[in-house]
């Protein structure tokens, strides 16, 4: 195993003296969980010393599921975010084939479930980018805060945001047609699936299939428009280089239903492949650190220093050596080479990849439809029982990892999940360091600059362990702290995206 | 004459505290008979997002209902309008989005559009509803009953404008 030094600004994780500075919160108030703030500690000259991202991340959730039959855990974990239970469901689904000993499902039960996968993949995807990212990309970072939403994007590029919406119902009615209902679906059950695909579904959503291929088709070349329009501040904003970790298939194709564990170095070489995911923690291993509560993942072999990695779209894009449809093969192939040979570590090509994947999504789904395995067959297989199930899928954020111990009447004993934005965790520091440095160091704050640390955070999208979301809230609020500890400033960012400022 | 077409939209997670506070309102509304001249439609979720847009479609009046950290107790009622929001991350929008994202599909302004936000306190993981959430349940769906028999975006201004109980909610224009 090669063991190449990631690039770290760990300069700026710890201040060497962080006595008579300011400290800037960006802090998005939001209840209880869903917790994230970015903290910036400024000398006297605003010069950056220290840069954090802090998130609380699913608090109680492990301690909460004890004690559950196994059985329950596929309904009961889609309460663990609101944005893609069905990878909660289908990860706990595939830990309790293990349990049940469903070593290989029928293929009724996996074409059904994957196609519930691609919808859950193309739904996140286009919500992420139509509705999250585009108006920062469409408008650039130092736009005005009030032109820089979904509204703005809606005003001057209205077939875009319409496509979005459309694109988010069309991967909803696939995730209908397959998890029984709209939410708390039933679709993933353990050993498979408890229905088949309605013939009627499946005919309504063939209707729709072709044209979400071409609007995804678009969204690809859209995206690429950006990022050659501004090449050199798309190739280096919050860019950072690291090791990189994902599903791949059997044949070493790109796979986010099933695979085996691939990790490269920052240089593109490989460290591990194919390896077997029910002994996850063989290979990977969580480190804790004072100042946050959520754990830093890295590979054990590499240690904590050099180990940590980066996970999601852009990793996968480059991880896999081939697309398994057409057209997604093809953008991937002028994605890698717009590398050069090297592997892309630009925050804001998460986007880029971020649509070859929904491309993918879209693609897949359109074959599935065609496949007659989906309407008929068997759908449950089930053979030596196991105390202990580890289920990981490649979630639209990157991988996701759930394990259960049982106890003798079939209840949790233990449980560990592993989420996409904890294997993050290292990497979204890293590029908050990098844009700290570049665009706030030793410049005034402003609302423009503030939004720079967004746009690196909203890149990965972290999931917040948000499954709560009440009317009122206030996604933003930025204190300046001066050394102690007195509030000297305050702007606040309310739900309708105004901002204020209380000195 | 054609019955009017209310759209009931709520969301939350029920396993969150006061988060339940949509889908509970959803259940016991839901097992409520229609009066005469209106169909309700009730629609759940976890979160709100754009494409429940689309579900506004064919109704002729939209109530969202949510919990809210901080509603006058112990509700608000309020008009929402169309509008953008600024966020960091795809967990969630306002109803004003959704308002937006219907003129976008449809080509046309959505429908008139309520919100009945109900004051919740805590949203624990595993936690029931508590007592402040509860009773702002049931006086929700006191108030949910009245505005279905007068179930006109006519009628419910004039219980806007009626009413020092009900304010325009934070998300409203």
């Amino acid at each position: 195993m090669k063991a190449q030094r990631p690039e770290m600004l760990t300069d700026l994780e710890t201040a060497p003296n962080a006595t008579g500075m300011r400290r800037v919160a960006i802090d998005p108030v939001s209840r209880v969980e869903g917790h994230g703030k970015v903290t910036i500690l400024l000398d006297a000259d605003d010069r950056v010393h220290q840069v954090r991202l802090h998130i609380v991340e699913f608090r109680g959730f492990e301690k909460f599921v004890q004690g559950r039959p196994y059985w329950e855990l596929p309904v009961m974990v889609q309460r663990l975010c609101g944005i893609c239970p069905v990878s909660h469901h289908l990860a706990a689904a595939k830990a309790l084939d293990m349990v049940v000993g469903a070593t290989k499902l029928t293929p009724t039960a996996e074409k059904v479930r994957r196609l519930m996968h691609y919808g859950q993949i193309l739904q996140s995807h286009a919500l992420h980018f139509f509705h999250l990212a585009s108006p920062d990309l469409l408008f650039g970072f130092d736009s005005p805060a009030e032109r820089r939403n979904i509204v703005g994007v809606a005003a001057e590029y209205p077939d875009i945001a319409r496509k979005g919406v459309l694109l988010r119902k069309f991967g909803q009615e696939v995730i209908r047609a397959t998890a029984g209902k709209r939410i708390h679906g039933t679709g993933a059950i353990p050993g498979g699936v408890n229905k088949a695909l309605d013939v009627a579904d499946r005919d309504l959503l063939l209707a729709d299939a072709y044209r979400m291929i071409a609007w995804s088709r678009d969204a690809v070349a859209l995206v690429k428009r950006l990022h050659f329009a501004n090449v050199g501040l798309y190739n280096s904003f919050g860019a950072f280089r690291s090791n990189m970790l994902s599903l791949v298939g059997a044949d070493g194709g790109l796979d986010l239903y099933h695979g085996g564990l691939r990790a490269r170095d920052e240089a593109g070489g490989i460290l591990f492949d194919h390896v077997d995911y029910s002994r996850y923690w063989d290979h990977i291993t969580e480190e804790v650190k004072p100042w946050s509560y959520m754990k830093f993942p890295y590979l054990r072999a590499l240690g904590a220093e050099n180990g940590w990695y980066k996970v999601g779209p852009l990793v996968r894009v480059q991880n896999c050596d081939h697309i398994p449809t057409a057209f997604a093969d093809a953008e991937r192939r002028e994605f890698v080479d717009f590398g050069g040979g090297a592997p892309i570590h630009a925050t804001l090509a998460f986007h880029w990849a971020r649509m070859i994947e929904m491309l993918y999504a879209a693609e897949a789904i359109k074959d599935l439809l065609h496949d007659d395995d989906l309407i008929g067959g068997e759908l449950v297989v089930k053979g030596e029982r196991h105390r202990r199930g580890i289920g990981v899928i490649e979630a639209p954020r990157g991988t996701l990892i759930h394990h259960y111990r049982l106890n003798n009447n079939d209840q949790v004993l233990r449980a560990n999940l592993i989420v996409s934005t904890t294997h993050n965790n290292q990497a979204m520091n890293q590029a908050i360091r990098q844009v700290a440095k570049r665009y706030i160091d030793g410049r005034a704050l402003t609302e423009g600059l503030l939004n720079h640390i967004e746009v690196a955070i909203r890149a990965f999208d972290p999931c917040l362990s948000c499954a709560t979301h009440a009317l009122g809230q206030m996604p933003l609020d930025v204190e300046l702290v001066d050394a102690a500890g007195e509030r000297v400033d305050r702007l606040c960012r309310a739900g309708d995206g105004t901002f204020t400022r209380e000195a | 004459m054609s019955p009017t077409r209310l759209l009931v939209l709520a969301w939350g997670n029920d396993c969150r505290g006061d988060d339940a506070l949509g889908p509970a309102f959803l259940a016991y509304a839901e097992a409520l008979a229609d009066p005469p001249g209106v169909t309700t439609t009730f629609v759940g979720d976890y979160q709100l997002q754009p494409e429940h847009a689309i579900d506004l479609h064919g109704h002729d009046l939209v109530l969202f209902v949510d919990a809210s950290l901080d509603a006058r107790l112990p509700y608000a009622f309020g008009a929402v309008e169309p509008a953008g929001t600024a966020t960091f991350s795809t967990h969630g929008v306002t109803p004003g989005v959704v308002l937006d994202a219907y003129r976008l599909t449809y080509g046309s302004p959505s429908p008139p559009a309520f919100q009945l936000a109900i004051r919740g306190e805590s949203f624990e993981l595993g936690e029931p509803l508590g007592a402040v959430a509860r009773r702002g349940l049931d006086a929700a769906l006191g108030f949910f009953a009245l505005l279905r028999r007068r179930a006109s975006a006519r009628a419910w201004c004039g219980l806007l404008q009626d009413s020092s109980q009900h304010s325009v909610a934070a998300d409203a224009a």
